[in-house]
């Protein structure tokens, strides 16, 4: 009746997990309690659960990325102070069965949940502005792939109360990912929330595409685009070729598992060699899908905060395409040491330290732009030139293992695991926390406190440097990743200190919490009420903060690049109210929230083998995308005087300024 | 706002801007076309009038050429400024098509090479 | 009024090259949208066709595909699906012409050749697993299974599709929103038969001893 799950699933003898999950409920609850008590549900359906607003879908991406960063942190905390302490003799606290799935568990959260959601919910932000459009090609679509993607963080936290995770590693790869290495449902857990998230992205990178493709105000030109834009679109290609990868190779994982088939199993011919290549050949495009609009947001970052226009938009715009071809060609040297033999392991060596060539071009770029710049040193500034210091770093130790032989012994060691954590935090995360802090002014309309902002980069950037130093040092020493704990005690000192670095990146994560407190509750000292409160380049800083739900009253015809600039710089006219026409913005809907609510039925039931439960759910999905479907009202009108009552109050306030 | 507002002149997707008749001769040359190398892969794969080591290869260009038959014919991509996005997007999608497949072969058997023959391998794990 | 098409934009003189005539009109962003999601798609299958590579040889004792196809059964299928394509071009000129009887016409003998090529190939599945050579038996078998049966998964979603639309145009009628609709049907179903040349060209025609 309900398959494999029984009430042994919940952890009740395993004390970390259990007084986790307790602390979790309770906590979810409290908050669900508030909200029901004050009286909050309607207002938060209406205005944002259904809502098709990509200004709001953006947003909830973001806090989403936000919550699950507490979530992926603490694996990481755990991992660091068990290996400070489990050295020679010593056991640590974590039994190995657990700390599988806590390493498992951050790599996953941490890439999918964190990384993929915060730049997907800054792009969804800031692109329709940046284009000087009204919203994105799809929004309904937009709505579906974020509660996708929410469905998916859902299944994964419930794998901590209810069974297990994955204990294989972020990429679960076969044999051990087989049901006859993993006759658990850890590994179900994570295929299934993946899947599900995946389509979400897959969605959102066919959205953006065609949003930067077929969406733009007239008169911007691909020459005119921002480069956030360009960053913007190449990460939404790789998205759109690289993530089908993913899908059919889980779903071969899948099929090998639930049906016994025979893709990557020891036995009746299969090949495990075969989903490291696939996997991978996803693999290395999603770092780059990661990474470039980071680099897009430091190129906004780093022009408006200069006073100057970035330097080299060309080049740039080449760059960034080029890395996108590029990234499909590298991704062999995540398996130097399978044994492809000595040309192949060349071809991709060479290739990959060519790929370094067009980030080296960005960097020289946006330290030219800097140059001679008049330099305000915002916390944005500071993420900036911290991102350029440390991704550089990482990316050269990355060159370092592109040759193969240097792979040999570096492979899968800590000194691995150093390298890509100082490109993905020194990059996406300071990238990441950069775009927050420069865009959320035009989000909330007021800015984040300066003084807390510098003090949390700060945090992370010793954090990090005393975190991860270590590891490269370990790495070189012979220190292997993925280890519960270690027969040479000399390493100790070395984790002790990774721990030290973990705990200043907490106070850091702290900060964020207190920064975004301490501006709430003191807002009006800090109000945006032009609408532009960096001095800013492009078009989203020409409307008010928060924009309107239509973003532009008219949309602007842009004459050249950098298109706000140049508007403000000429004789900046208001908007002449007879160019005003009644315009339409797309409904809510609650299209999304329940093809992901009948999606979470559906993956939990496939996880626990309850067929009959899957195939409602599955039919719950499909009715109510079949109701959507006959619906015909699917805008509402918003009047000229309701834009221009809006227009006048903005001028107004900002008059006042 | 008007939901049966009839097609504007603009609103216009790749290749529609033809006449019917344009279309309907488009269709029925394609099907004619794709019929002719649907016939002639599988006559070239059963009998022997072509010299058998280059099959394969012939099989590839009937095939490809059978793919651009669709795409011209019943997809209509022309080389027109409103179907550039759609060509460098097809670009974009055969290149890494392309990767996937022979650069998979290419690697698998590579890897292949190195390994040890399964059955051995077996030996190995049961002797264990 | 279409949210994305102000008054300005649709005023722009003809000489104003393409990327700068502002937001493209429903129809071409609803069309280029759904051409990424089939490009999506063939990676997808790539992914498969390449498993597929990998492992034909691996048989595991079992039988091999030059043991197991009938080519003369794959002519058929063929048949079927091109046919399937003609008429689904058919059915969209009917549409353009606004004939709602010629369009359920055209429409019924698309999913009819459909359905045919469907039931071909699960007799041909069923008699494979009839005869001891399933999915589970080798991972040739494995990744045949796989790319086939999921082009013909593909099939099946997009003649239940089709049949959702006709039941569209019959009760809310040719309306903008089911016009963008039919035509992502119908670039869907063309690319179907595009994956179908690669699936008979290299699993069946291509299938070796």
């Amino acid at each position: 009746m309900f398959g494999k799950l029984t009430w042994a699933a919940i952890p009740l003898n395993e004390p970390i997990p259990l007084a986790t999950v307790c602390v979790l409920v309770v906590g979810i609850v409290a908050v669900l309690a508030l909200v029901t008590w004050k009286g909050w549900w309607p207002y938060l359906w209406r205005e944002w659960i259904t809502s098709t607003d990509h200004k709001r879908i953006g947003v909830m991406y973001v806090i989403l990325a936000l919550v699950m960063l507490l979530r992926g942190f603490a694996d990481a905390i755990m991992m660091r102070s068990q290996l400070a302490l489990a050295a020679g003799h010593a056991a640590g606290y974590l039994p190995p069965e657990h700390y599988d799935q806590i390493f498992s568990a951050h790599g996953t959260i941490m890439i999918f949940f964190v990384g993929m959601t915060f730049v997907i919910g800054l792009m969804n932000f800031v692109l329709p502005l940046q284009l000087g459009v009204r919203d994105v090609a799809f929004p309904v679509l937009n709505s579906v792939s974020f509660w996708l993607t929410a469905a998916g963080v859902l299944l994964v936290n419930v794998s901590l109360g209810v069974g297990e995770f994955a204990k294989t590693g972020w990429l679960a790869y076969p044999p051990l990912s087989e049901i006859a290495y993993s006759p658990g449902v850890g590994v179900d857990y994570y295929l299934w929330s993946l899947q599900i998230s995946g389509l979400g992205t897959l969605l959102s990178g066919i959205n953006l595409t065609t949003t930067i493709l077929k969406l733009r105000a007239p008169g911007m030109s691909y020459g005119r685009m921002p480069v956030f834009c360009w960053t913007a679109l190449a990460s939404n290609l790789l998205i759109i070729a690289a993530f089908p990868i993913l899908t059919a190779t889980f779903a071969m994982l899948l099929l090998d598992r639930y049906l016994g088939f025979h893709f990557f199993t020891n036995d009746g011919g299969g090949n495990p060699m075969m989903y490291v290549n696939l996997i991978w050949g996803w693999g290395h495009p999603e770092v780059y899908i990661l990474i470039l609009p980071a680099f897009g947001v430091f190129s906004e970052v780093i022009a408006t905060f200069s006073g100057k226009p970035l330097f080299g938009y060309r080049s740039m715009v080449l760059a960034t395409m080029a890395i996108c071809v590029l990234s499909f060609m590298v991704w062999l040297h995540h398996f130097f040491t399978m044994g492809a033999g000595a040309n192949v392991n060349a071809f991709f060596g060479i290739a990959t330290m060519i790929i370094a060539v067009p980030t080296g071009v960005k960097i020289f770029n946006w330290l030219f732009t800097m140059y001679g710049g008049s330099i305000r040193f915002t916390a944005a500034v500071h993420w900036a030139i911290g991102f350029m210091v440390t991704f550089v770093i990482g990316g050269m130790t990355g060159v370092l293992m592109a040759i193969p032989p240097a792979d040999f012994v570096l492979h899968n060691s800590l000194f691995l695991i150093a390298h890509f954590h100082n490109v993905i935090i020194g990059g996406v995360i300071f990238g990441a926390m950069a775009g927050y802090s420069y865009w959320f002014p035009k989000a909330f309309g007021f800015r984040l406190h300066e003084g807390l902002g510098k003090a949390v980069f700060w945090c992370w950037f010793v954090g990090f440097y005393l975190a991860f130093m270590p590891l490269y040092v370990l790495g070189l020493m012979g220190a292997t990743r993925r280890m519960q704990h270690y027969a040479d005690p000399t390493w100790q000192p070395l984790m002790v200190v990774a721990l030290g670095g973990a705990a200043v990146i907490f106070i850091g994560i702290l900060l964020t919490v207190a920064q975004l407190v301490v501006s709430i509750r003191t807002r009006d000292r800090r109000r945006d009420v032009t609408g532009d409160p960096w001095s800013g380049r492009t078009l989203e800083w020409s409307v008010s903060s928060p924009p309107p739900a239509w973003n532009f009253a008219v949309l602007p015809t842009v004459g050249g690049a950098d298109a706000f600039w140049s508007a403000k710089h000429r004789a900046g006219a208001a908007v002449a109210e007879e160019r005003l026409i009644a315009l339409s913005v797309p409904k809510n809907t609650p299209l999304g929230f329940f093809v992901a609510f009948f999606m979470v039925i559906v993956g939990f039931s496939l996880i626990w083998h309850i067929w009959w439960s899957a195939i409602l759910g599955l039919l719950g999905a499909i009715a109510v995308c079949l109701r959507h479907a006959w619906r015909t009202d699917l805008e509402d009108s918003v009047s000229v005087a309701t834009i221009a009552e809006h227009e006048r109050a903005h001028r107004l306030r900002a008059a006042q300024a | 706002m008007n939901a049966d507002v009839p097609v504007a002149e603009t609103d216009r997707a790749p290749g529609s801007h033809r006449s019917s008749r344009d279309r309907l001769r488009s269709y029925i040359l394609g099907l004619g076309l794709a019929v002719v190398l649907t016939a002639a892969s599988f006559a070239a794969s059963s009998s022997s009038f072509v010299w058998g080591p280059s099959i394969p290869v012939l099989l590839a260009v009937l095939a490809i050429a059978q793919m651009g038959v669709h795409l011209v014919f019943f997809l209509h991509i022309s080389t027109a400024p409103d179907s550039t996005n759609n060509i460098l997007s097809l670009a974009f999608g055969i290149f890494v098509v392309a990767l996937v497949i022979f650069g998979s072969m290419i690697i698998m058997a590579n890897l292949n090479h190195n390994m040890m023959p399964m059955d051995q391998l077996m030996d190995i794990h049961t002797q264990r | 009024m279409n949210t994305f098409v102000d008054v300005a934009s649709e005023e722009m003189p003809s000489g104003i090259p393409l990327s700068e005539r502002g937001p493209a009109p429903r129809r071409v962003v609803a069309g280029f949208g759904f051409w990424l999601f089939l490009l999506s798609d063939i990676i997808i299958f790539s992914a498969l066709f390449a498993a597929y590579a990998v492992l034909s040889g691996e048989t595991n004792g079992g039988p091999s595909g030059i043991e197991l196809f009938d080519k003369r059964h794959v002519l058929f299928e063929t048949a079927c699906l091109l046919a399937s394509s003609f008429t689904c071009g058919m059915m969209m000129l009917a549409m353009e012409r606004r004939s709602a009887p010629m369009t359920y016409f055209w429409s019924l003998l698309t999913a009819a050749l459909g359905v045919r090529f469907l039931w071909l190939e699960i007799t041909e599945f069923a008699d494979m697993v009839h005869r001891g050579a399933g999915p589970a038996r080798s991972a040739f078998l494995s990744s045949f299974f796989t790319l086939v049966g999921t082009h013909g998964a593909h099939v099946t979603i997009g003649i239940a599709w089709l049949m959702i639309m006709m039941l569209q145009v019959a009760t809310i009628g040719f309306r903008p929103m089911v016009i963008r609709r039919l035509l992502c049907f119908s670039l869907f179903w063309h690319a179907l038969d595009i994956v179908w040349i690669g699936v008979f060209t290299v699993v069946y025609l291509g299938a070796r001893p």
